[in-house]
């Protein structure tokens, strides 16, 4: 049970900050459907970092550099450009993973992608808390990003809340010409907020590469950035929702794992789709009532 | 006495057009003035100018002594002027603590929630605002929603407070209640300008009124002695509000639209016929089964049981298409969506009735050529302000984009009209013009409903006026047996 769970975290913890991520652009009113390319060069960058210098830690330094780098693109492109949001989060997606894998290529010099093994950001245990029975291993043994996730949410929450930041940033997502009548800059609000989702959805792919699969491979995210977007519609553009959603994704995927490792005769695929459908069920439960903040996608006017 | 607010000599202008030619404006604390205009008058320019959105091109500025000079909208807010915008500035999904606290520096980088709410509190006490700081404002009616902005400005200490069209979306309770208000902020020594083109209203609350036409001042008085008629002429340069020619009673025709025991979802029973020659005004409060009474005499709306027949053919469960071969023509209220494609030309919008049909189009074919000269004539006889017919329809004025409704409408030659709301936001001389032509419809034989929540359009071209009040009529009586006392009772004794 205590696998299962663990498992469950495991797997919910790159979705949790690629969701938290997420949260900060959409709330300011651009949807993130570049999370996936987000977390992809986070991923990459984090890989590059701890490879070359064999520190974990420097490649935790370059993750929100990667991600921040996709941030930036979607930033211009569809809050300066005022591009439709759909098309230009897909367009990253497909950028990051075509520029990721290029360049893993470039590296090798060779044409074949190299093959890291790097060093893995090892498990923190907190003293005293990790001793307590059950939870203490589950929840106070962890590596550091996934700390980092709990406390981004604590973070997240407060911003949101009690900073006139974060105030500035939900009503930008809500009713730009509000903020830009109140003296705010309302384009200003938006491209920070998305460079700032690329950094934080990077530190999502950074979970995978320093801490969980040691390497980095084309596509390696394989559909995490959607499944994180699926989280935080799920959990209501909050923080905690958000993180509720991505345990429960993460159990899900977790059940799938044992039921195939007890003989359990699923297709791997099924496995896959899993996630998804849970997504999806929840989703068209939610149905109109999940309340969307109410300018997200539109684009700012061309004065503002 | 000192002013507060001394603008003299302003000129502004875009091009060859001057907006603002010499205009002076006082305020003084403790002042309402009124900014009376019709759209485009200069009005919107002049308030620009003096909140920085627009630089003048000759005049100066000054307010509580100071010289305001190249100043931002943010200099202006800080100086403490503050605007009320027609739309509000307010973000719906946030509670009024959040709205008032939003790009508020008093409120701190870390919100002190709990200091906002108390001086919210304080503050709707003092001034009579009755507004809470936790409600969100997407459940605050319209009224309550301006009084959030007028409670923004007066804890950024605002100290003069411009108005754009207040009361333009208010029912009447809450125009009351925004007219307390201003009264209260009066005595507290805060100047005001108010804007409007609502005469009744103006002569209520303002001291004085400054008036705009074309740019220049045409009228400079204090309200005591001022009658509305005399207001209208500043404005307009005619009385609109003398009282018209008594219309002649139209001979009897025939009944043209008929409705029989008719139901609907949101409506009650109804039955009545409106006849050859004649105007059947209904009036009433917003929102009382108004717009599903249009929409189901035009087809947009399934009918439920009853009988709808124009010149005695059962049209009741006919297409829109059909019905409007049987002659009925519909204005809708909301002219931006259901009466207009904003984002296509005059003529386009001029055609979409009939764009099968000669002028506009042979077969399958559009033709061009004889189109845009048709929309020329019609642009002429309906004064279509729009530099040609290929002009986008979305950038003319709301006067002017509901011209192109009338005459789109009016062209077909009904036999029965649906009007709703069809002055609706527009200034005396287009409302003048929208009531002109529907009289000339009465005389050319048309029945017509004339659908309208302002009593005094109703009143003045209404052969007979009925008040609509859930869904049914609470009353009908002849244009000479009006009541006005009954038809407020009727209005609002029954006013959802």
């Amino acid at each position: 049970m205590i696998e299962f769970l663990a498992a469950a975290i495991r797997i919910a913890t790159p979705l949790a900050l690629a969701a938290l991520g997420g949260i900060l652009s959409e709330r300011a009113g651009v949807f993130a459907v570049g999370l996936e390319g987000m977390m992809l060069a986070g991923a990459f960058a984090a890989a590059i970092g701890a490879w070359a210098t064999s520190e974990p830690i420097a490649g935790l330094l370059l993750a929100p550099l990667g991600g921040g780098v996709i941030g930036l693109a979607v930033a211009i492109v569809a809050v300066r450009f005022r591009a439709d949001n759909m098309v230009t989060g897909l367009a990253v997606n497909v950028l990051a993973l075509g520029l990721t894998s290029y360049l893993m290529r470039i590296l090798a010099s060779g044409g074949r992608p190299v093959s890291m093994r790097l060093p893995l950001l090892t498990a923190l245990p907190i003293p005293a808390l990790s001793d307590l029975p059950v939870i203490g291993p589950l929840l106070f043994a962890q590596p550091p990003l996934t700390y980092l996730t709990a406390l981004g949410c604590l973070l997240m929450t407060l911003f949101l809340n009690r900073t006139q930041a974060g105030l500035t940033l939900r009503a930008t997502g809500e009713n730009p010409e509000a903020v830009f009548a109140s003296g705010g800059h309302p384009a200003r609000v938006r491209m920070l907020a998305v460079i700032a989702c690329g950094a934080v959805a990077g530190l999502g792919g950074a979970v995978l590469t320093l801490q969980q699969v040691g390497t980095f491979t084309d596509g390696m995210t394989g559909g995490r950035g959607y499944m994180a977007l699926a989280a935080l519609i799920v959990g209501r553009w909050t923080p905690w929702g958000a993180a509720a959603a991505c345990l429960v994704f993460g159990a899900a995927e977790a059940f799938e794992l044992r039921l195939q490792s007890f003989g359990v005769p699923v297709s791997s695929y099924v496995v896959q789709m899993a996630p998804y459908l849970i997504a999806l069920t929840v989703l068209a439960g939610l149905g109109q009532s999940s309340k969307l903040p109410a300018a997200i996608g539109q684009p700012l006017p061309s004065t503002r | 006495m000192s002013m507060m607010l001394d603008m003299r000599g302003i000129v502004r202008r875009f091009g060859h057009v001057v907006a603002n030619d010499a205009i002076d404006l006082d305020v003084a604390a403790g002042e309402i003035v009124g900014l009376l205009g019709e759209n485009g008058s200069g009005k919107s320019t002049l308030m620009k100018v003096l909140f920085g959105m627009l630089p003048p091109d000759a005049g100066t500025i000054s307010f509580r002594g100071q010289p305001l000079t190249g100043h931002t909208p943010a200099a202006a807010m800080a100086a403490g002027i503050a605007m009320i915008h027609q739309h509000f500035m307010l973000v719906d999904a946030m509670t009024v603590a959040e709205n008032v606290m939003l790009g508020w520096r008093d409120a701190g980088r870390l919100l002190r929630r709990k200091e906002m709410a108390d001086r919210i509190r304080d503050v709707s006490r003092r001034f009579g605002l009755d507004l809470d700081p936790d409600a969100r404002v997407a459940a605050l009616s319209l009224g309550r929603r301006q009084r959030v902005e007028i409670l923004k400005a007066i804890l950024r200490n605002a100290e003069l407070l411009v108005l754009d069209e207040p009361t333009s979306n208010l029912a009447s309770a809450e125009v009351a209640e925004l007219l307390t208000v201003l009264r209260r902020l009066r005595q507290e020594g805060k100047g005001i300008i108010f804007i409007s083109h609502k005469l009744p209203e103006v002569l209520e609350i303002c001291d004085k009124v400054v008036v705009l036409r074309a740019g220049r001042v045409t009228g400079r008085t204090s309200v005591a002695g001022a009658s509305q008629g005399m207001l209208a002429e500043m404005m307009i340069g005619r009385d609109v509000t003398a009282p018209r020619p008594p219309m002649v009673a139209s001979s009897p025709g025939p009944a043209r639209l008929s409705v029989k025991d008719f139901l609907a979802p949101g409506l009650a029973r109804l039955s009545f016929e409106i006849r050859r020659g004649e105007i059947f005004g209904v009036a009433g409060v917003d929102g009382n089964g108004q717009i599903e009474l249009v929409e189901a005499l035009a087809g947009l709306r399934p009918a439920g049981s009853g009988a709808i027949t124009i010149d005695g053919h059962d049209v009741t469960r006919a297409s829109v298409a059909a019905r409007l071969t049987r002659g009925l023509a519909y204005m809708p209220a909301d002219r931006g969506t259901t009466a207009l494609v904003k984002t296509m030309s005059v003529a386009e919008n001029l055609m979409l009735r009939d764009s099968g049909r000669p002028p506009y189009g042979h077969g399958l074919l559009l033709t061009r050529g004889p189109a845009n000269a048709k929309a020329r004539a019609l642009m002429a006889d309906y004064d279509i302000r729009a530099r040609d017919p290929s002009f986008i329809a979305g950038r003319l004025s709301g006067g002017n984009q509901q011209k192109i409704v009338v005459a789109r409408e009016l062209d077909r030659r009904p036999a029965v009209l649906i009007a709703h709301q069809a002055a609706w936001g527009l200034d005396p001389g287009a409302t003048h013009f929208v009531l002109d032509r529907m009289l000339a419809l009465r005389e050319a034989g048309a029945a017509i409903l004339y659908v309208s929540s302002e009593l005094e359009e109703v009143l003045a071209i209404s052969d007979r006026i009925a008040v609509m009040a859930r869904g049914g009529f609470a009353g009908i009586v002849p244009r000479g047996e009006v009541d006005p006392r009954q038809l407020g009772i009727w209005m609002a004794g029954r006013a959802a």
